[in-house]
């Protein structure tokens, strides 16, 4: 079954013909049943042309009538991104994935506001994407290097992401899906949201989670783990040599007012019976330990 | 982005947020200047640095004379000012504002920041005016008002009064309380901060609402539609380092350990300084080539790594997923060949083409140390800066 996306799903590609956009496509394209998932893309000035054989609307809404695509992955530059995402959600859409890195914080508190009521569920902005190995890849993620399996995945960053299956691989174990939330402190789908999903999915056994520095998503999902989750949960936390103050990259990557430091993520974690790992090179190898 | 304090009170002013009258000045002569067009009795010389706690640090004084306003610019202006927020190294004064002194019956704490949370703009506010925000939230929270502003209604005339009400703003001031806090929030909407602090706001003897001081952060993804903020930033204040480092699109900051670390991606980056602390010694600094790190930008990480005399060591932790890994041992053979490289060289690459990558490291004749893993990368480069 996995979460959010499958072999079934139907994209479309917001910022199809942007260089990123284009790039990335195409290699999701050429991923297991991507040449079936890939269905449209858009861009108002282009519409009526086509890329590489996918045809081009002008809107989110026309892409969905006309190939009905349910599910958006946007490329577009960070001036436009979240009026990308808005059309999404005007189109009703089930699922945008925001790829797109940069984009305004008050952009998207206006989008997230927008959101409130709808039915569309958003991930990202400033993420790498959702894979559902051997079925779909949505996202810039390198698809070769995971594989079917029953393992979930939800991260704030990508290249950790990759870490983290990478870890998952030389044991021999393969991933249901693997989602990255993105690191901006604005964005969709938080850790308990994924969680929630894992918790659902028949086909996932146990899941890794990996934060990072910055506000106190880890410790509301953490929460909710303790009382809800039926499947074992294993996380690391990156930032522990970050000093307060400073931004490590991400824009949500930052201790401040006090709040937002790894040892205190791994201490409510610890509290709420997820095993952690201060060894980031072991995550793998402790999520082997819970199955 | 930061900006200094007479510039965050220049833009307050534009939105209806009243401040005391103040003058920038870079010399003393221009402080001299300065107090006597300000006139008055009273006046205060407040260091200009992008860091808290400059009053305690002996940044701001008050003057009674035109002398007094002359002897502290001359003293501060110049000076290395050490805060809670500068390090031990302090920064050097460069800028002072003198302002009017103000008549202050009353202060108070105001302050805006996204919250993650909500995911809207609180306004946070607290009677306890003039202490670190941080120490009141942790010893009285009770004293700390919270509002949530819903981003198209805006802040509300009840949501300010109420707030007002809260922190003790008298009945007569409740008019002036008002206005200053639709002008921080519009301020803070319009301009694209992400922090706004004004600690402490006073209420004068005759009833203003004054900012006495201001701190502004701006969201640094929202530059890009305001030239006129970005005119503000004064790169005497950043690391020379991560202003480099910000000229080919690295993220870069710079930490007190000796052993340099370049990773691709902010997380993955994160997570190597943690492990090579796990083994016992400290990061360097923090460095994300991002995922499209080209053979030109990591040569470009490795000089900036190298500019600092403390690194011992450096740590290359490379995921290849779009980004092959044998394109980043090229960058990596070619930096540490133009650098001519003269400290130990730890490279751990996984994922797409790694056994080339490796295969390249070992005939560049290069003396690279290779590693399997992250935890095995971190003990190699933490023996080899020990002699070991």
């Amino acid at each position: 079954m996995s979460i959010l996306i499958d072999r079934k799903t139907l994209v479309m590609t917001q910022g199809i013909t942007g260089k990123t956009g284009a790039f990335h496509t195409r290699l999701c394209r050429d991923y297991a049943y991507g040449k079936e998932c890939f269905v449209a893309g858009v861009n108002p000035n282009k519409a009526g042309e086509s890329f590489d054989g996918i045809p081009i609307f002008a809107s989110a809404r026309e892409a969905k009538e006309q190939t009905g695509a349910t599910v958006s992955v946007i490329y577009v530059p960070p001036p436009h991104a979240a009026g990308a995402i808005d059309a999404a959600v005007d189109a009703e859409l089930d699922l945008v994935i925001c790829i797109t890195e940069g984009v305004p914080v008050r952009d998207m508190i206006a989008t997230r506001n927008r959101m409130r009521g709808k039915k569309t569920l958003l991930v990202g902005p400033n993420c790498p994407g959702v894979i559902t190995p051997e079925e779909i890849k949505i996202g810039i993620m390198p698809g070769h290097i995971h594989k079917k399996g029953r393992i979930g995945v939800v991260s704030r960053s990508g290249t950790l992401t990759y870490e983290a299956v990478g870890q998952l691989m030389d044991l021999g174990l393969g991933q249901s899906t693997c989602v990255g939330i993105g690191g901006d402190p604005v964005n969709g789908l938080k850790h308990i949201d994924v969680m929630r999903l894992f918790n659902d999915d028949p086909e996932t056994d146990a899941v890794i989670m990996v934060g990072e520095i910055g506000g106190d998503d880890e410790e509301t999902c953490a929460r909710w783990i303790k009382h809800h989750m039926q499947k074992p949960v294993v996380g690391f936390i990156a930032g522990v040599t970050a000093p307060a103050g400073k931004r490590m990259g991400h824009a949500g990557a930052i201790i401040s007012g006090g709040k937002g430091a790894a040892a205190d993520k791994l201490a409510v974690m610890e509290e709420c019976g997820i095993k952690v790992t201060r060894n980031p090179a072991e995550m793998g190898k402790l999520l082997k330990s819970v199955l | 982005m930061n900006v200094h304090e007479y510039q965050g009170k220049e833009i307050l002013r534009k939105f209806g947020v009243e401040t005391p009258r103040g003058i920038a000045c870079f010399s003393v002569a221009d402080a001299d200047r300065a107090a006597r067009e300000l006139g008055g009795k009273v006046w205060v010389v407040k260091a200009q640095i992008h860091a808290g706690g400059r009053g305690k640090g002996g940044g701001v004084k008050v003057a009674k004379s035109l002398q007094e306003v002359h002897d502290h610019a001359s003293a501060i202006l110049g000076m290395t000012l050490v805060t809670h927020q500068t390090g031990p190294e302090g920064r050097l004064v460069k800028r002072l504002l003198v302002e009017e002194g103000a008549d202050i019956a009353k202060e108070l704490y105001v302050g805006m920041v996204v919250d993650r949370a909500t995911q809207r703009v609180t306004l946070m506010a607290s009677s306890e005016g003039g202490m670190e925000i941080e120490e009141v939230a942790a010893h009285s929270p009770e004293k700390i008002h919270k509002v949530a502003i819903d981003p198209v209604a805006g802040l509300t005339d009840a949501q300010a009064d109420d707030i007002a009400r809260k922190i003790g703003v008298p009945e007569a001031s409740a008019a002036p309380a008002r206005n200053f806090m639709h002008g921080l929030y519009r301020a803070f909407f319009e301009c694209d901060a992400s922090l706004a602090e004004i600690n402490p706001l006073i209420i004068t003897r005759s009833g203003g609402v004054l900012a006495l001081d201001a701190k502004l952060n701006f969201d640094s993804n929202a530059l890009f539609r305001h030239p006129e903020i970005v005119a503000l930033r004064d790169l005497d204040e950043e690391d020379p380092a991560e202003v480099e480092a910000s000229k080919y699109d690295l993220s870069y900051i710079s930490l007190n350990g000796n052993i340099g670390c370049l990773v691709n991606g902010a997380g993955l980056a994160m997570a190597t300084m943690d492990v090579i602390k796990l083994f016992g010694a400290e990061p360097a600094n923090f460095l994300d080539v991002g995922g499209g790190a080209t053979a030109q930008k990591v040569t470009e990480a490795f000089k900036l790594m190298l500019q600092n005399p403390a690194v011992k060591g450096i740590l290359v932790n490379i995921f290849g997923g779009i980004m092959r890994c044998d394109t980043i041992a090229e960058g990596v053979i070619a930096a540490a060949r133009e650098v001519r490289l003269g400290v130990p060289l730890v490279v751990r690459m996984k994922g797409t083409n790694e056994e080339l990558g490796r295969q390249k490291l070992r005939e560049s004749g290069l003396p690279i140390i290779s590693a399997d893993n992250m935890a095995d990368a971190a003990q190699k480069i933490v023996a080899a800066v020990a002699g070991r």
